[in-house]
């Protein structure tokens, strides 16, 4: 593993750079059929009315992927994500358009640990809403 | 309806091997728009020390949610799935998931709790590779929302 941001680099505060993801229903589909999760509230409308949700929602396990990126693209190797957490607070409402929805993450060290790790805090949004909440990750570092 | 607190500690039999193959890590990679060339890219990956592409840190959750099945499918268990919402998700790795391996998962029943007519369930799921050796737990939390006043 060589994470290519050293732990002497990093304080409490540093901020990972935030990043934008869109998720739109054609985003789904193809999330669906590469995790296999075919929840119909993922794709179908109607069906997600019906459970009374307001309209077809996010894979959460979508919604923790993209979170994740945020840690991985700063590392560089993945492998140096040694925990990783969420509580799925709201759900992503994506709306039959082009536009879709907005995934807006942000993360920063909020404590170094032993053996070279720091625990991350991801914020994760959508229209406003956080959609994690206790998003946390244990990563180390070169 | 609460859930019978007996089935605490409850271990279910590890399920058969799940092959993780690079193509169907690409296709994840994929889905979710990230380009790390270390799921894509077996010389990028070794260039990292691994021994062939890896698998993004949420990829597993395929494989344990499979697993899970057994849990949440167990007619004792009584648990209605169409009210079950994903609370949350954790993950503790000894290593990241890469192509080649055969991945064996391991349920338990961690904890079960009733909380305003809704059913928490906990799921640990231990991933361990075709050598025994540990590759990451997965714990899920499983919210059965309460049924509606009809």
């Amino acid at each position: 593993m060589t994470a290519k941001i050293a732990y002497d680099d990093v304080e409490v505060g540093t901020e990972l750079p935030a990043q934008t993801f869109p998720v739109t229903r054609a985003t789904l589909v193809r999330y669906a059929g590469a995790s296999g999760d075919f929840n119909p509230i993922h794709y179908n409308e109607r069906f997600a009315k019906e459970v009374g949700l307001p309209d077809v929602i996010a894979h959460g396990m979508f919604t923790m992927a993209e979170a994740a990126r945020v840690v991985t693209d700063w590392t560089g190797d993945p492998a140096a994500v040694v925990e990783y957490g969420v509580r799925f607070t709201k759900p992503v409402v994506v709306p039959d358009d082009d536009k879709g929805a907005l995934i807006e993450v942000s993360a920063k060290v909020a404590a170094k640990l032993d053996d070279n790790t720091v625990r991350v805090d991801l914020t994760a949004t959508c229209a406003g809403q956080k959609v994690l909440g206790m998003s946390r990750a244990v990563v180390r570092l070169a | 309806m609460a859930l019978d607190q007996s089935f605490v500690g409850r271990t279910y039999p590890p399920t058969e091997p799940y092959e993780v193959g690079r193509e169907k890590i690409r296709e994840f990679a994929e889905a979710v728009g990230d380009t790390n060339p270390a799921y894509r890219d077996p010389e990028a990956a070794k260039a990292y020390g691994h021994a062939d592409v890896i698998a993004p840190p949420t990829f597993v959750f395929s494989i344990t949610f499979r697993a899970a099945g057994q849990v949440v499918e167990d007619p004792q268990l009584g648990l209605d799935y169409s009210r079950v919402v994903h609370g949350d998700q954790k993950f503790a790795y000894t290593r990241p998931v890469r192509a080649g391996d055969r991945l064996t998962v391991t349920s338990t029943i961690e904890a079960i709790k009733s909380m305003a007519g809704n059913d928490i369930l906990d799921i640990r799921g231990e991933v361990h590779d075709a050598s025994g050796e540990h590759v990451v737990t997965a714990w899920t939390k499983l919210v059965a929302r309460a049924a509606e006043e009809v």
